[in-house]
């Protein structure tokens, strides 16, 4: 079996998929990717399924070699990137030769980048998915010499690019009203909806801390309100007032007072966000949200169109002897 | 109970919550148990998945495949069938007694709880061990389930500091409930016995031990027979026993 060898890696790089549904009635929160869109864009760019495990890498990638020749795609946060000292596209698909040298550097919005293999990262399923659930304590962290299996790979296509895909630039975040939205004062939402917010750095799979310009925000019952079920997206005012946007690994139920849910499809925009760029909220109702799911599924059925193949400039020849006087080969089907 | 209650609220844009309370409440929780329960035997399309919280029971859906206007509709003619306050506990629940040593250096506050509780260490380790305590639900790690209801002395409130760190198995109390502990982590409320019992099991077949609705007693071992039971169980369960509840 292939498989790919972690020469080192970042401080906070772990295994995902679509996480574990089913279990919030046990108190296992489903987990899986943080940006699940990124799962649907490396699965377009690979042309394969997007229930495949990947590598989520929290600002920082590592360097990998592979035992023989491997597609990747690459996709969420831009990082630096290079094939044997190449440097290469981000949310693009690159043929990986055998003992070729892939790094992966930092992302330069502290943001979550993903990188897939063609096949899949072949982890043992454990309670139905091959995602770390770090809060949970199944899988872990990855650490320097790990070797991942790699699944069988009919694929072919690489060097594709997806148009569009960059969401670090912050704007407007949609929002619902949830059942605690009625614990803040009207004054207080209102407030909410005017103010400005940066993604803070220290943020993890469980949740990420926005940082308001101006007074923090509370609830008017104060911190006692009963311990209630959690939906990922909630936004959770703790003690200093700070809005804290729980996330795929957050607990299933808390006592925090929140103040509203993000909407699924404008998540991954929130969690990518640099964090020089503002970010602002707008409730919307609840049918506005559905509709808002409804167009943001059928937009990812259709990623498909959005990929083309990279045009490689003039500027790139030197990148590409050095890749075919190390791979020996060229495959062929490339659009070179 | 006024006519506020039931009440059925949206959990962002894929939740329904039924609630019966605001606080929690024997009658609410076994509403809550007993909703989630005819829910599940539903089996709607679009249905993703259902739980039950101290007093309400949740539903999670795909609101492309049922309406929040129609689950909406359906819950509340759920909700008219019957008086679910008074509904009669779910099916399929199970009565485990779990090995638990009170006391000591592996459960150093029970003196402590037993003082805020105005009884003596002895009346204490009778009192906890005597309560058969349901699961009102699970929750805060994976697979912890919180026990309850205990009697009213110990309506204890959380310790103002932390304990810094209760292993796996730690009994800990507080606000009429007991929490086995799932995880090794800090807590603010007071460690009164330890067990072997293990209630998250990943890697097992059945990797979450207890259900919302299974009852629970605590029955106090010496150190020794303590010991001798985590010797030699491999299974997680600590010496527990368990029984179908008729």
């Amino acid at each position: 079996m292939t498989s790919l060898a972690v020469h080192s890696i970042g401080p906070s790089v772990t295994i995902q998929d679509r996480g574990r549904v089913g279990f919030v009635a046990s108190g296992l929160s489903q987990g899986g990717a943080v940006d699940m869109r990124a799962l649907a864009e490396g699965a377009a760019l690979l042309g394969q399924s997007a229930d495949l495990a990947v590598l989520e890498m929290a600002g920082f990638g590592g360097t990998f070699v592979a035992d023989d020749d491997i597609r990747i795609a690459l996709t969420g946060a831009v990082m630096q990137a290079s094939l044997d000292g190449a440097p290469l596209h981000w949310n693009a698909s690159h043929a990986v030769p055998r003992g070729a040298e892939l790094r992966i550097g930092s992302a330069a919005s502290g943001g979550y980048g993903y990188l897939h293999v063609g096949g899949g990262i072949d982890a043992p399923l454990v309670m139905g998915a091959r995602s770390a659930h770090l809060n949970s304590q199944i899988g872990a962290r990855l650490l320097d010499g790990a070797v991942l299996p790699i699944g069988a790979d009919p694929g072919t296509a690489v060097n594709q690019r997806l148009e569009g895909a960059v969401r670090d630039v912050g704007g407007a975040i949609r929002l619902v009203r949830s059942f605690q939205t009625n614990l803040f004062a009207p004054d207080e939402l209102h407030r909410f909806e005017q103010t400005v917010f940066h993604r803070d750095m220290r943020g993890n799979r469980m949740g990420v801390r926005l940082i308001p310009d101006g007074a923090g925000f509370q609830a008017e019952g104060g911190l006692t309100v009963l311990s209630e079920v959690i939906m990922t997206g909630d936004i959770q005012m703790t003690g200093d007032g700070a809005p804290f946007v729980l996330l795929s690994e957050a607990q299933t139920t808390g006592g925090y007072p929140r103040i509203g849910t993000v909407l699924p499809c404008d998540l991954p925009k929130l969690i990518q966000a640099r964090p020089d760029v503002a970010l602002r909220f707008t409730f919307i109702d609840i049918d506005a949200a559905v509709a808002a799911e409804r167009a943001d599924r059928a937009a990812m059925a259709a990623l498909g169109t959005q990929i083309s193949p990279m045009l490689r400039d003039p500027g790139d020849v030197s990148d590409l002897l050095s890749y075919q006087l190390i791979s020996g080969v060229a495959r062929g089907d490339e659009e070179l | 109970m006024t006519s506020f209650w039931p009440q059925i609220r949206t959990v962002g844009v894929t939740g329904m919550l039924v609630s019966f309370a605001d606080a929690l409440s024997e009658p609410s929780n076994r509403a809550a148990l007993a909703f989630r329960a005819r829910i599940e035997r539903e089996s709607w399309d679009g249905v993703i998945e259902t739980s039950s919280t101290l007093a309400s029971a949740f539903i999670r859906f795909d609101p492309l495949v049922l309406s929040h206007a129609v689950l909406r509709t359906r819950l509340e003619g759920l909700l008219a069938q019957e008086d679910w306050f008074q509904a009669a506990p779910p099916e399929g629940r199970r009565f485990w007694r779990i090995p638990a040593v009170f006391g000591g250096d592996l459960a150093p506050q029970l003196n402590e709880a037993a003082q805020a509780a105005g009884m003596s260490a002895q009346d204490a380790i009778a009192s906890l061990s005597g309560a058969r305590v349901r699961v009102i639900t699970l929750g805060f790690a994976a697979g912890q389930p919180y026990l309850g209801e205990l009697p009213e002395a110990w309506n204890l409130p959380r310790q103002t500091a932390l304990t810094s760190q209760v292993p796996e198995g730690a009994l800990v109390v507080a606000i009429r409930q007991f929490v086995l502990f799932a995880t090794t982590a800090p807590t603010g409320w007071r460690h009164v016995a330890q067990t072997a019992f293990r209630s998250f099991r990943p890697d097992d077949a059945e990797p979450f031990a207890l259900r919302a609705g299974d009852e629970v007693q605590f029955e106090p071992v010496t150190r020794e027979a303590f010991e001798a039971i985590r010797a030699r169980d491999s299974s997680g369960n600590g010496g527990a026993v368990r029984e179908r509840i008729a």
